[in-house]
C-alpha cells in the first residue's frame, strides 16, 4: 500500500520493550499510511499497541529502554534514525499529540497561557507579549470564552472539555502537519464528547492537516476517521475506509469489537456480545494468528492459523485484512453469522 | 486577593500567639511541678538565688519577693506578663527593672535571659543559614542526578553515602571532621571561636565551616533521597510527556515541568527543618563548642537553670510558628491550587 501522496508513512515499525519477563512486543511489523487532510483511526483493546506507535512515531520513546526498528517517514524525513535532537525539533512543530486525560496531562502549577505560550516559543522565536497573543487567539480558535481572561487560568480552574479544548489548542498552536489524538474523549463528559471531535474536524478542516485518532471506542472513528485501522496485538489486522469497516469487515476480530459496540437500533433484549478470552500476552503472543485462541473461525482452514502469521493482504479496493479465512468463508460467516446480530 | 492574604496572615499570627501561649504554660508547668514532686520546696528553689551560705530568713524573704510561694498559675502569670510588659525584681537591695520582653534571670549566673539570648541567636542564625543552602543546594542536585540516571553508578553511589548520611549522628561526623581538619591538618580553629558576620565575614565563615558541612552531610542526604523519590514519580507524570511532546529541550522538561513539581514538598520539610534548627542545633553546637542557642538550652538543662530553659523553648516556639507560616505562605506561591482554596 506504497503511497506517494502520504505525508506520514510507517514501514514495518517494531517497538520492543526488554523487561525482567521477556521482550515485550509492543508494536511488531505495523505498516501505514497517511495523506494530508486525511483521519485515520487507530482502533483496538487496551495493549493492542495503539498508543506505543503514536508515541513512537512523536519519537517520545526515543532515549529510553525501547528497541525501535521499521520506519517512520514524515514528509519524507525518516525519523526511527534520525537523532532524539531532530525529532525534537519537529515535535510540536510539524507533528503535535494530544492526550487522553487533559487534567494530568497539563502541569498543575503553570497557567493555561504559559503553557502554550512556551509551546509556540520552543519552534518560534518572538517576544512572549507576542507569543500571548497568539495563546489567546488559539484559545479563541477552540471555541474558549473570555479568552483573554482564561489564559491567565491555571489547569485546574478549566472543566474537563475546557481543557480538552486548551490542550488541543496548545498542540496546534504551532500550525503542525500532524496531530495525533491519542483517546482524546474518553476522560470527558458524552455531552462534551461530540464537541470535542467537531472540534477536531473543523480544525483540520481549516489546517488540512494529516490527523490520527486513536481510540478504543468504535462511535468515535465513526465520526471522524476517513480510513480506520484494527489493531491486534501489536499488528494491523484490517485497514479500510470507514464504511469497509463498518459495512463489510472481514477480521472476526472486527467483527467481535463491532459485536460488543452498543448500539441504538438493536433490540434491547439482544445482548451485547462480548469477544471471548483476554487479550493476548505481549511477550508471549499466539502462534500462527495472533487472535487464533479467541476466534470462533479458527477451525475451518485446517490449522493453518495456529501455525502460520496471517499477512496483511488487500482483499480489494485498498481494503486489507490478515486473515486465513477464504473471501468466501468470511463472506458467508459475516452475512449468516455477524450481520443478523449487530 | 490581597485582602484575604492579609486576613489570612493576621489569623495565623493569632493563632501563633495561642499557640505560644500554651507551648510556654506547659514548659512553665513541667519546670515548676517536677522540682516541686521531687521534693523541693520554695525555700530550695530560693536557695539557688542567695547562695548557699544565707540566713534561713534571707531564703524566705527571697522566695517571697520571687513569689515563689504562689499558686502556680500566678507564677506564670508574673512571668508571662514579664514577657509582655517587662518586670520588677525586689532583691531587697534595691529594685531592678528587666524590660520587657522580660524572661527572668538565670539562677546561675544572676545575668537576664533575653540579653543572653540575643546574643546566641546570631551564632544559631548563622549555622542554620549557611548549613541550609549548602545542603538544599547539593542535596536537591545529587536527587535530581540520581533519579535522571537511576540504577547508574552515580546513582548507587550516592544512595549508598546518603544511606550513611542519614544513619550517622553529628557527634560522630562532627567529631571525625573536628579530628581530620582541625586537630590533624589544622585547616580550621577548633570550636568555640565565633566572630559575627559584620565584624569579619572570612573568620566568620572559616570557623563555621566544619559545622555547616557536618550539619549539611545530615541533611542533603536526606533531601537527596527526598528529592531522587519526588523526581522519580514527578517525571512519570503526563504533563512531563506533554512537554516532551511540544518539543521542549530535554533540561528544561527536568528543571521546568520536573523539578518545579517535585520541589513542592521539599520546600515544605526545608521550612520546618530550618525552623527547627533556629531554635538551637543542639548536637552541632555542642560538638564543635558553638555558643548558640541549642548550647545554651543544654547548659540550662545540665544546671536546672529554669528561666533558661523557658527562654529558649519560647524563642525556638517562635521560630518554629514563623517558620510554619512562611512555609504555608509560600505553599500557595509554588502550588496555585493551594490559592483558590
Amino acid at each position: 500500500m506504497t503511497n506517494d501522496n502520504a505525508f506520514l508513512s510507517v514501514r514495518d515499525l517494531r517497538v520492543h520493550f526488554p523487561t525482567d519477563d521477556g521482550l515485550v512486543k509492543s508494536v511488531d511489523g505495523l505498516s501505514f499510511d497517511l495523506e494530508r487532510g486525511k483521519t485515520l483511526g487507530i482502533v483496538g483493546e487496551s495493549g493492542s499497541g495503539k498508543s506505543v506507535t503514536s508515541l513512537s512515531i512523536m519519537g517520545l520513546h526515543k532515549g529510553g529502554s525501547a528497541r525501535i526498528s521499521g520506519e517512520v517517514l514524515l514528509d519524507g524525513q525518516e525519523l526511527v534514525s534520525s537523532s532524539s535532537e531532530e525529532v525534537r525539533l519537529l515535535r510540536g512543530k510539524r507533528m503535535a499529540m494530544i492526550f487522553q486525560d487533559p487534567l494530568s496531562a497539563m502541569h498543575p502549577y503553570y497557567t493555561v497561557g504559559h503553557q502554550i505560550i512556551e509551546a509556540y516559543r520552543v519552534h518560534n522565536n518572538v517576544s512572549k507579549a507576542v507569543a500571548k497573543k497568539h495563546a489567546i487567539e488559539m484559545l479563541d480558535r477552540v471555541g474558549i470564552p473570555q479568552p483573554d481572561k482564561r489564559v491567565d487560568a491555571y489547569p485546574h480552574q478549566f472543566s474537563g472539555g475546557m481543557r480538552q479544548r486548551a490542550m488541543i489548542a496548545m498542540a496546534l498552536s504551532c500550525d503542525p502537519d500532524l496531530l495525533i489524538a491519542d483517546e482524546p474523549t474518553t476522560a470527558l463528559d458524552v455531552t462534551v464528547q461530540a464537541q470535542i471531535l467537531d472540534l477536531i474536524r473543523d480544525l483540520q478542516s481549516e489546517f488540512n492537516s494529516a490527523v490520527i485518532i486513536i481510540t478504543h471506542d468504535l462511535g468515535v472513528v465513526a465520526e471522524l476517521a476517513d480510513h480506520i485501522q484494527v489493531m491486534y496485538a501489536g499488528r494491523a489486522i484490517e485497514y479500510g475506509t470507514a464504511e469497509d469497516i463498518f459495512d463489510r469487515p472481514q477480521h472476526p476480530y472486527t467483527w467481535g469489537l463491532l459485536g460488543s459496540m452498543p448500539r441504538i437500533d438493536r433490540e434491547r433484549t439482544e445482548r451485547l456480545i462480548p469477544i471471548k478470552g483476554t487479550p493476548p500476552s505481549l511477550i508471549n503472543v499466539p502462534k500462527g494468528c495472533a487472535f487464533n485462541p479467541r476466534c470462533n473461525y479458527a477451525h475451518l482452514n485446517g490449522g493453518a492459523s495456529e501455525t502460520e502469521r496471517p499477512e496483511l493482504l488487500d482483499s480489494g479496493a485498498g481494503h486489507m485484512v490478515a486473515c486465513h479465512l477464504s473471501p468466501q468463508e468470511r463472506q458467508k460467516a459475516w452475512e449468516t453469522d455477524i450481520k443478523p446480530k449487530l | 486577593m490581597p485582602g484575604t492574604v492579609i486576613t489570612y496572615i493576621v489569623r495565623r499570627l493569632i493563632a501563633a500567639i495561642g499557640l505560644l501561649i500554651i507551648v510556654s504554660a506547659i514548659t512553665f508547668s513541667i519546670f515548676y511541678l517536677v522540682p516541686r514532686w521531687a521534693g523541693a520546696s520554695p525555700e530550695t528553689l530560693a536557695n539557688r538565688y542567695v547562695g548557699r551560705a544565707a540566713t534561713e530568713e534571707t531564703v524566705k524573704l527571697t522566695a517571697e519577693r520571687l513569689g515563689l510561694y504562689d499558686p502556680i498559675a500566678v507564677q506564670y502569670w508574673n512571668w508571662a506578663k514579664g514577657v509582655v510588659v517587662g518586670a520588677e525584681y525586689d532583691y531587697g537591695a534595691g529594685v531592678e527593672r528587666c524590660p520587657a520582653p522580660c524572661l527572668g534571670y538565670s539562677f546561675i549566673t544572676k545575668q537576664p535571659v533575653w540579653p543572653e539570648l540575643l546574643d546566641r541567636i546570631p551564632v544559631t542564625l548563622s549555622l542554620a543559614a549557611g548549613a541550609s543552602i549548602l545542603w538544599l543546594v547539593f542535596g536537591v542536585a545529587i536527587g535530581v542526578l540520581s533519579a535522571l540516571r537511576r540504577g547508574s553508578i552515580f546513582d548507587r553511589a550516592a544512595m549508598t553515602v546518603a544511606l550513611a548520611g542519614v544513619s550517622l549522628p553529628i557527634f560522630f561526623t562532627g567529631l571525625i571532621s573536628l579530628a581530620f581538619f582541625s586537630y590533624r591538618l589544622g585547616w580550621t580553629k577548633p570550636g568555640g571561636t565565633f566572630v559575627p558576620l559584620t565584624d569579619n565575614p572570612v573568620l566568620w565563615a572559616q570557623a563555621l565551616i566544619l559545622p555547616w558541612i557536618t550539619l549539611a552531610f545530615l541533611f542533603s542526604a536526606q533531601y537527596a533521597r527526598l528529592t531522587r523519590a519526588g523526581m522519580l514519580e514527578t517525571m512519570n507524570e503526563d504533563f512531563i510527556r506533554t512537554a516532551r511532546a511540544k518539543g521542549l529541550k530535554e533540561r528544561n522538561v527536568v528543571v521546568q515541568h520536573g523539578l518545579r513539581g517535585a520541589l513542592t514538598p521539599i520546600l515544605t520539610i526545608f521550612g520546618l527543618d530550618v525552623g527547627l534548627l533556629l531554635g538551637g542545633a543542639v548536637l552541632t553546637e555542642k560538638t564543635f563548642s558553638l555558643p548558640g542557642l541549642g548550647k545554651y538550652a543544654v547548659d540550662g538543662i545540665v544546671a536546672n537553670d529554669l528561666p533558661k530553659i523557658l527562654g529558649v523553648t519560647l524563642v525556638a516556639a517562635v521560630f518554629i510558628v514563623l517558620a510554619n507560616l512562611i512555609v504555608d505562605l509560600l505553599y500557595a506561591v509554588v502550588d496555585p491550587r493551594v490559592r483558590a482554596k
